[in-house]
């Protein structure tokens, strides 16, 4: 049975499909098609959990996704663990584990209740006030050391799970002629008129079944059908158009140019999800048009207590009646001053539900409704209002009085379960006015509206302010129509009773103590109308502050159903009108959003992808460790038998320099450069001068931006008089490769240039030391490798292994040196070959550990880690490279800035220091050892290594003025005490480089 | 998400494209310092119509200038480099595929 509140007919459910769930380790039956609110309700469970802040037993306020208090975490398993799902959309499958939050050791009771009670302390702005609260000893404030932990235990919502999300996300981008958001009435209507057109349409809705109001409204009936079976042939035809239907897919977020993100919930609602399908879906959407069909939100009235379970929104109620056959209790009191109030009345009546009282607070409500109520024989209270209710776990009376004026007379105590309230109805323009759309304040019907759309869009039905199935079905029809230029459908209705009149704002009258009873205007917060009137009263005026202040609105549920309550309250306070006050500002998302669905695919491996050199796995088989640079994975350095760091870098040093060593470089970026202007393309990007550099011969280049700063460097050989083959830093390719287009397509177009990355293509194998040449000898085809044949800064094409090869001779550890470009394909060949030759002659591979050691004992630069993005060439000592006979290059203007020709810039110099400590990367320099505190720094370390090659420690550094303090002492200021340094050439090995040319 | 109008293919979503800063700066080297530091580092946040230079990065790899309202982040204009400032916007190309083939493609 599920319940002894389910009507035995009605609804949109299964009664002969049951389902077992579990709630706090209750197992309850419900039906298919109950959310977990529905099927608790049918069991008459209202007290599903406790609020944020004072552990209020709360309800269920709502039946959608405005729901601010049944909030609940559903268990599948230890990773997956959702918290704060509204249980209103929760569906129900077998199997569900819920449980509620925030309460313990149980909902019914609740040690954090005691909260409530000392409310005094939490009152607005209590988090602010309690920040700038006393200090604490050790300097921390009271707020750190004993409230936070204490509140953070005590407040707060459910807990996330501990493991990682092992289910995966889809992500889909769609265009559509037009989008309608909701499938309500206006929602579908516009959607058969944009299809009917012919148009490419798309229709979403946050809930499993389409249809909106068309389901809560069974007497009603659409083209001479009951109001659902319209609604289920209207998808129908929908889908036979070929029109994309999403239902549980919300709509959540609208952003620039019509473009607006949805979430499809896929397997949330299944038992057994099949294995590997996506949990969720984002839809990307871009539209030409979109039609906002998302409704109205039912206001609370804000009364004493009126956050008791058991108090519910008339609509809401209407709801679980009519959709999931649930009576929500047995004797409703119904509190409202909107006629569509008196309709829900009158079908609970019917289902059997007891009407102790109708109560309205408006004096001389009339009308239809109110007549239909009367002649039903509903007692109705005209000019009444509610001051409160009874019972705490459940509503159990409601007091009920007259008004007079502020406050209430003739109090009366009327038994029930059950006080359904309204306070009219909100239209939902948070889409609207994310899409940036003006809102207007229409004074009669004391709503904001949507105004001018801000993009192609427009909006329909009750989020338009149109009320009644009529009117929605209408408006939709004209939307969908004027979207996409087709006809406006007229749908007939009947037994509708479409009456819109009244609607209130703000608090009741209640002539209690004001500091003693508790309104609630935002539930999820826990603010109350007191808290808005004191921070009134300390002075806030705008709304935005007056909500950061007390928190209002500021919960997951982003204020459905509190805001225009709490605006009201403020306007109240500040004498003014509610346009005066303003409104906040709706933000993406309408409803949370897990992660997973933002992340999509992009997490693991694919959050950011790891590129591998075809020498990774040999690599890898060696044991090398790797160091990240950029998405790149390189070998760091080759341990051998437990080798660190330290020792594995000075053997693999001194066998380079010894013998030889051999080093994947293959992820430094290449571009090729062809075209009959190539030599002046790279004239103008790069200082140097390329006219003169004869085929065959490489040159160093460095490159600067227009401000004249170092960018990049790297070896360019020339392979023909209009073939060059670029080398750029690891990091820097793609930043190269950019800046180069930047000025081929835009300054220099005139230039026949053209640009190819290949740096994928060419796999890198540097052969550093004495033995080099004996190493590649035997391997190598059709090249001369004789010193007299083939020079330092030259390349040779010929083949290697029976391979291309595009051969370097150049050297970045000042050792003898090749760099062996093959096609990428044959690089593991390449290397194993190479390998074998080294390993029988003595040699090593070497990691860029060594690579980085052996180029700072050469003083050799590394942009990025020598450079800042404020370093010239002449800084760096490189200012004899610099083509100043060249009529221009990017940057040459900017050289003679007064500040890049300023005395006292700071230039690369090499530290010595005493002992073995090596001096910390980044750490300061000062002139004096016992610098005073602020005082400025002349410069910092910027690479430093222990030199097996000298067997000391080695430092570069910029310095002001550097190479003119050559000889004398500065110092390194560090925790235990300045480190003096001696400032020395940044060359520290083979200064005259005589053995490049071994 | 901006829809970016790439004067070569059409419209495309923004992650197709890098922004590339203010259009219509003259590379002026012969300028005294002050007026080599304005080309350099002065720019205007202009609130309505900017003249901004975008690369259709993922796509065609072109340049190209846009007219773009920063208030609206409405694109007005896009046009090829070279081509000077539109005085009154043209309109902008409406959700139309590239079309290859017709002779609209990117010059070299």
């Amino acid at each position: 049975m599920s319940g002894q509140h389910r009507t035995p007919r009605g609804g949109r459910i299964d009664r002969a499909r049951p389902i077992r769930f579990t709630f706090d380790g209750h197992v309850y039956e419900g039906c298919h098609g109950d959310t977990l609110a529905s099927a608790l309700l049918a069991h008459g469970v209202h007290l599903v959990g406790r609020s944020f802040k004072y552990h209020r037993p709360r309800g269920f306020l709502a039946a959608g996704a405005e729901e601010p208090n049944a909030l609940c975490t559903v268990t599948r398993d230890r990773a997956r663990t959702e918290p704060n799902l509204r249980m209103t959309q929760v569906e129900l499958y077998d199997g569900l584990d819920a449980a509620s939050q925030n309460s313990w050791p149980a909902r019914g009771f609740d040690v954090g209740a005691i909260n409530d009670l000392l409310s005094p302390l939490f009152a607005a702005g209590f988090y602010y006030k309690t920040f700038m609260g006393p200090r604490a000893v050790g300097g921390t404030t009271m707020w750190a050391k004993l409230f936070e932990p204490v509140i953070r235990r005590a407040a707060g919502l459910g807990r996330p799970p501990t493991e990682a999300d092992p289910d995966h996300y889809a992500n889909r981008f769609a265009h559509c002629d037009v989008l309608v958001v909701g499938g309500g009435p206006a929602g579908l209507a516009a959607a058969l008129a944009a299809a009917r057109a012919g148009r490419r349409t798309m229709v979403c809705d946050e809930n499993p079944e389409m249809g909106g109001a068309l389901l809560t409204h069974p007497a009603a009936e659409v083209d001479g059908r009951p109001a659902a079976a319209w609604a289920a042939s209207a998808v129908e035809e929908l889908r036979r158009l070929g029109a994309t239907v999403l239902p549980r897919t919300q709509g959540f977020g609208y952003y620039n140019h019509n473009f607006v993100a949805l979430t499809e919930r896929l397997t949330d609602h299944l038992a057994h999800p099949a294995a590997g399908a996506p949990r969720e879906r984002l839809w990307q959407v871009r539209a030409r048009h979109v039609v906002l069909a998302t409704g109205a939100t039912e206001r609370p009235l804000v009364f004493p207590d009126n956050d008791r379970p058991g108090v519910m929104l008339a609509d809401a109620a209407r709801a679980f009646l009519h959709r999931w056959g649930v009576k929500p209790g047995t004797e409703a009191v119904v509190v409202t001053a909107h006629d569509a109030a008196y309709r829900t009345a009158l079908d609970l009546h019917r289902a059997g539900v007891r009407i102790a009282r109708i109560v309205d607070p408006r004096p001389r409500p009339a009308g239809p409704a109110l007549d239909a109520a009367r002649a039903a024989g509903l007692p109705v209270t005209a000019g009444g209002t509610v001051i409160g209710v009874k019972g705490s776990l459940r509503v159990s009376a409601a007091l009920v009085a007259r008004s007079a004026g502020a406050g209430a007379t003739d109090h009366e105590a009327v038994p029930c379960d059950l006080v359904l309230m309204s306070g009219g109805f909100t239209p939902a323009v948070h889409l609207f006015s994310q899409s940036r759309g003006k809102l207007r304040f229409d004074a009669a019907t004391q709503r904001y509206l949507p105004g001018d759309a801000a993009q192609a869009q427009s909006s329909a039905g009750a989020c338009a302010g149109a009320w009644g199935l009529a009117a929605a079905l209408d408006g939709g029809s004209a939307a969908g129509a004027a979207a996409s230029g087709g006809e406006a459908l007229r749908h007939a209705v009947s037994g509708d009773h479409p009456e819109d009149g009244g609607g209130t704002l703000g608090t009741l009258p209640h002539g209690r103590d004001p500091s003693r009873v508790k309104a609630f205007v935002d539930f999820q917060n826990d603010v109350t109308a007191k808290d808005i009137k004191l921070a009134v009263r300390e002075g806030f005026k705008s709304i935005e502050h007056v909500k950061r202040y007390t928190t209002t609105g500021m919960a997951t549920d982003q204020g459905k159903t509190s805001n225009m309550n709490a605006l009201a309250i403020a306007a109240g306070a500040l004498g003014r009108t509610l346009p005066e006050v303003g409104l906040t500002t709706f933000r993406q998302p309408y409803t949370p959003v897990t992660f997973g669905t933002l992340a999509g695919a992009a997490r693991d491996e694919l959050f950011d992808p790891v590129r591998r050199t075809p020498i990774h796995g040999w690599a890898e088989a060696r044991g090398a460790r790797f160091e990240d640079v950029g998405q790149w994975k390189r070998a760091w350095y080759f341990p051998v038998a437990g080798e660190d760091l330290h020792a594995a870098v000075a053997r693999e040093v001194r066998a380079t320099r010894e013998v030889a060593g051999i080093f994947d470089a293959s992820t430094l970026g290449k571009i090729e450069v062809v075209g009959p202007d190539a030599a002046e393309f790279l004239n103008r990007l790069y200082v140097n001068s390329w006219s003169k550099l004869g085929v065959g011969r490489c040159r160093y280049g460095l490159m600067l931006n227009e401000p004249g700063f170092v960018m990049d460097d790297g070896v360019v050989g020339r392979l023909a008089l209009d073939r060059f083959h670029v080398t750029t830093t690891t990091g820097g390719a793609p930043r190269v490769l950019h800046h180069m287009e930047d000025y081929l397509q835009t300054e220099f177009p005139e230039l026949r240039v053209w640009l190819t990355s290949v740096t994928e293509q060419w796999a890198v194998i540097a052969v550093q030391g004495p033995r080099a040449r004996a190493i590649l000898e035997p391997l190598v085809e059709g090249i001369d490798l004789s010193s007299g044949a083939f020079p330092h800064m030259a390349i040779r094409e010929g083949a290697i292994c029976g391979v291309p090869t595009r051969l370097f001779r150049v050297s970045f550890t000042g050792e003898l040196g090749f760099e062996v470009n093959v096609p990428s394909d044959h690089a593991a060949a390449v290397w194993d070959a190479v390998w074998a030759r080294t390993e029988a002659l003595g040699g090593v591979a070497y990691g860029t550990e060594s690579m980085h050691v052996m180029r700072a004992e050469k003083g050799y630069v590394i942009v990025g880690q020598e450079t800042d993005g404020t370093v010239t060439p002449d800084d760096l000592g490189l200012g004899g490279m610099v083509g100043r006979a060249k009529p221009d290059f990017v940057g040459r203007r900017s050289l003679s800035r007064p500040d890049l020709v300023a005395p006292g810039r700071k230039q690369l110099v090499g530290l010595r220091t005493e002992g073995t400590a090596v001096l910390e990367e980044g750490a300061q320099i000062t002139p004096v050892p016992d610098p005073k505190r602020g005082a400025h720094a002349i410069g910092h370390v910027t690479s430093a290594y222990a030199s097996p090659t000298l067997g000391v420690p080695i430092a570069l550094a910029l310095v002001e003025n550097g190479r003119a303090l050559t000889g004398q002492t500065v110092y390194v200021p560090m925790p235990g005490g300045a480190i003096p340094a001696r400032v020395v050439s940044p060359v520290f090995y083979d200064a005259e480089g005589e053995r490049l040319h071994g | 998400m901006l829809l970016i109008p790439c004067p070569y293919c059409g419209p495309r979503p923004e992650l197709e494209f890098r922004n590339a800063g203010h259009a219509h700066i003259a590379r002026a080297t012969a300028a005294d310092d002050q007026g080599w530091a304005e080309t350099l580092f002065y720019r205007d946040n202009p609130k309505g119509v900017i003249a901004e230079r975008w690369r259709h990065f993922s796509g065609c790899g072109r340049f190209f200038n846009a007219l773009r309202d920063t208030v609206s982040d409405g694109f007005l204009a896009s046009y090829r480099v070279g081509e000077p400032r539109p005085a009154a916007p043209p309109p902008i190309p409406e959700g139309e595929a590239p079309r290859i083939g017709a002779g609209e493609e990117p010059r070299p």
